[in-house]
């Protein structure tokens, strides 16, 4: 036997990962333990997790693989700062004394940490999009495939295209830093006052409120004439005129900016406007433009008929749907944990792989066990959890449970539903997941600010039968790791006025578009999710309970925590959250809780400090 | 000492030699407000600045 761990940590998103033998046994990130979003501490949490899962030791684990090169990129801040001097001298004062102190040691940092756990084995440390490259490829089904990675930035590398034939991935292309589609997008994330490393989605989100205006237009331009250099196989430059990230402490140059755009930078929580949202709207078009062109050079080059894809930007779904109805591949699959926690999975595979040279077989439909690899839960472990806090529940067996959840669903209630394994991404795909009602119009405005305590432009994504999706959705491949955008289906849509499109922002947001209300966002598109029997049985029997019911066999999932909060891990946080918020009912395992039943006590605040 | 051969290991394999003098001069500041925290030092780093 032969146990890997991989191992992302100290920039963000850290996380842990168990390979035995090639395959993924256990995998889990920091934060979900230590309750901290974004952590980025050593994985302590999570390695103790994924040992103990397995039934193994320190003393077991034959390599650890962590997901990056720190000399690497020891070496390209010295030369950037180098090559931007004297500009920059504040960054390299505050930055260069921690890796002096610190970073540069990180093998031994990572010894001494893992020696904690009796873990002693050789240290190995692939590049970053290797990392990310591997995650992709080797879950994937295809024995053959492109690569393409994208993201803010590894050692060097912001962008790859590689080639994916059986163990081995041979890079074709890559682009440098500072050039970089993640930080010209983390740019503008921070430029409408969206948190850097985690506003990116965000922004995706808005983008939809944006119109395609003459201002909007102008903004396209304005991008392409002076920010970014887009040439016709997808590579660019970035003006770095316009960019303070190599050096400074910012993202953006904003007295440039201000000048370009006309438009100051928005203060985290100011007023969202229309040039806001048509500066998102202009940033993801460009954003799809060179994404598309990237894909094409994929193709070219390497005459593939599937693809597959990691790095934070392949996290955004919306250019996902574009690459897939584009039909230049036949084939397209999205690592799930795109972003750098999947490094973690990536790091491990590449030494299964190409160090090792252990072979693979490509499992179908992935190797990724629908991202269902974090801890789960007994029934002891929740009935303690009960008699600990005190609260109400009542067990029910399983076909009650689906029916009697389905029939609040459909009243309109909201649902807490916590099953089996916690998933592995930023994505809730049904076991750590609140549900609702799709239908229901007011859905979408309750969801926001009563139990996310959110903005309220944010939409909702659908979960749907797999069977059907095709039904409600234009999309006919399976979607497991709600990572494509679809629009939904004309017969589903309602009519609009000719001048929908020039609605103001709370003039679309509220206007009754679908008979799907809660999941279509303004644009009519949907970030689907698709469930099988095989990929999720209870999360696929709840659905199909809630369609005998209703005939509607699609869900409201968004994911089980409040604003600024991970993703519940343990029936603690679980009840926790239920109970600082309005969720109505709280499904843990088979245990059913009734809000109104609770100990008044057991009432919590929400604490505002996490709300970011 | 593992660290230092692994690291020149790293400078021969990128070809990074250019970023020795650079390197040196951030180890000699580093050395330098580390021994002179308290230390009889102080004063001579005092009369540089």
């Amino acid at each position: 036997m032969k146990a890997i761990i991989g191992i992302s940590a100290y920039y963000h998103d850290s996380a842990a990962i168990l390979l035995i033998d090639g395959c993924i046994v256990a995998a889990a990130q920091e934060e979900r333990f230590t309750r901290k979003k974004h952590d980025s501490s050593f994985p302590k949490h999570a390695i103790a997790y994924v040992l103990q899962e397995a039934g193994l030791d320190g003393k077991d684990i034959s390599y650890v693989a962590f997901y990056e090169k720190p000399f690497i990129k020891f070496e390209r801040l010295l030369e950037t700062y180098h090559a931007f001097a004297p500009k920059g001298l504040q960054s390299f004062v505050k930055a260069i004394p921690v890796w002096i102190k610190d970073k540069l040691y990180m093998k031994r940092i990572l010894k001494k940490e893992l020696e904690t756990f009796g873990i002693c084995s050789k240290i190995l440390f692939p590049e970053h999009h290797l990392s990310h490259a591997a995650s992709a490829f080797y879950p994937s089904p295809y024995e053959e495939a492109v690569v393409l990675t994208v993201d803010g930035v590894g050692e060097w590398a912001t962008t790859t295209i590689c080639r994916g034939n059986k163990e081995t991935i041979t890079l074709l292309r890559e682009l440098q830093f500072p050039h970089s589609l993640g930080l010209l997008y983390s740019a503008f994330t921070y430029y409408c006052g969206f948190r850097v490393n985690s506003g990116e989605y965000k922004l995706m989100g808005l983008a939809p409120y944006g119109m395609l205006s003459e201002r909007t237009l102008q903004y396209i331009s304005l991008i392409k004439d002076f920010l970014v250099d887009i040439r016709e196989d997808g590579s660019f430059l970035l003006n770095m005129d316009y960019f303070d990230y190599a050096t400074g402490l910012k993202m953006t140059n904003n007295r440039k900016w201000t000048k370009l755009f006309g438009l100051p930078p928005r203060k985290p929580e100011g007023e969202l406007t229309q040039e806001y949202m048509d500066m998102a709207y202009a940033i993801q078009q460009v954003t799809e433009e060179i994404l598309l062109k990237l894909v094409a050079t994929a193709k070219q080059l390497s005459g593939c008929e599937n693809l597959v894809m990691a790095g934070g930007v392949a996290l955004n779904c919306v250019a996902n749907g574009k690459i897939q109805r584009s039909g230049l591949f036949e084939n397209y699959y999205i690592q799930p944990a795109a972003g750098d926690a999947g490094g973690a999975i990536g790091a491990a595979f590449a030494v299964w792989h190409i160090y090792l040279q252990e072979k693979r077989t490509c499992e179908k439909p992935d190797g990724m066990s629908g991202a269902y690899l974090g801890p789960s839960f007994s029934d002891k472990d929740i009935r303690n959890m009960i008699r600990k806090a005190g609260a109400v529940a009542k067990r029910l067996d399983d076909v009650a449970l689906y029916d009697k959840t389905a029939v609040l669903l459909d009243k309109g209630f909201i649902v807490g539903w916590f099953q089996g394994c916690m998933e592995f991404g930023p994505r809730a795909l049904g076991n750590r997941s609140i549900l609702a009602d799709p239908r229901n119009t007011d859905m979408q405005k309750k969801l926001n600010l009563k139990i996310k305590y959110r903005e309220s432009f944010r939409p909702f994504a659908p979960t749907v039968l797999e069977e059907d999706v095709a039904r409600y959705f234009e999309l006919d491949v399976p979607s497991p790791y709600m990572l494509l955008v679809a629009e939904i289906k004309p017969e589903y849509r309602l009519a609009v006025p000719d001048d929908y499109n020039d609605f103001s922002y709370f003039e679309k947001l509220y206007y009754h578009r679908s008979v799907l209300q809660a999941i279509t966002h303004v644009d009519f598109t949907g970030r689907v999710q698709t469930v099988t029997e095989l990929s999720n049985f209870r999360y696929y029997a709840l659905l199909k309970a809630f369609k005998e019911l209703t005939g509607c066999s699609v869900l409201v999932n968004t994911s089980f925590n409040v604003r600024g909060e991970p993703i519940v891990c343990t029936p603690e946080d679980a009840y926790t959250c239920f109970m600082s918020t309005e969720i109505d009912f709280l499904v843990l395992g088979n245990w059913f809780f009734c809000k109104n039943d609770q100990p008044k006590e057991n009432i919590k605040e929400i604490n505002k400090e996490l709300i970011d | 000492m593992d660290f230092l051969k692994e690291f020149l290991c790293f400078l021969r394999t990128r070809k990074k030699y250019w970023l020795i003098p650079l390197i040196l001069i951030l180890l000699l500041f580093s050395l330098l407000i580390v021994l002179t925290q308290g230390s009889a030092l102080a004063p001579f780093i005092y009369s540089i600045f």
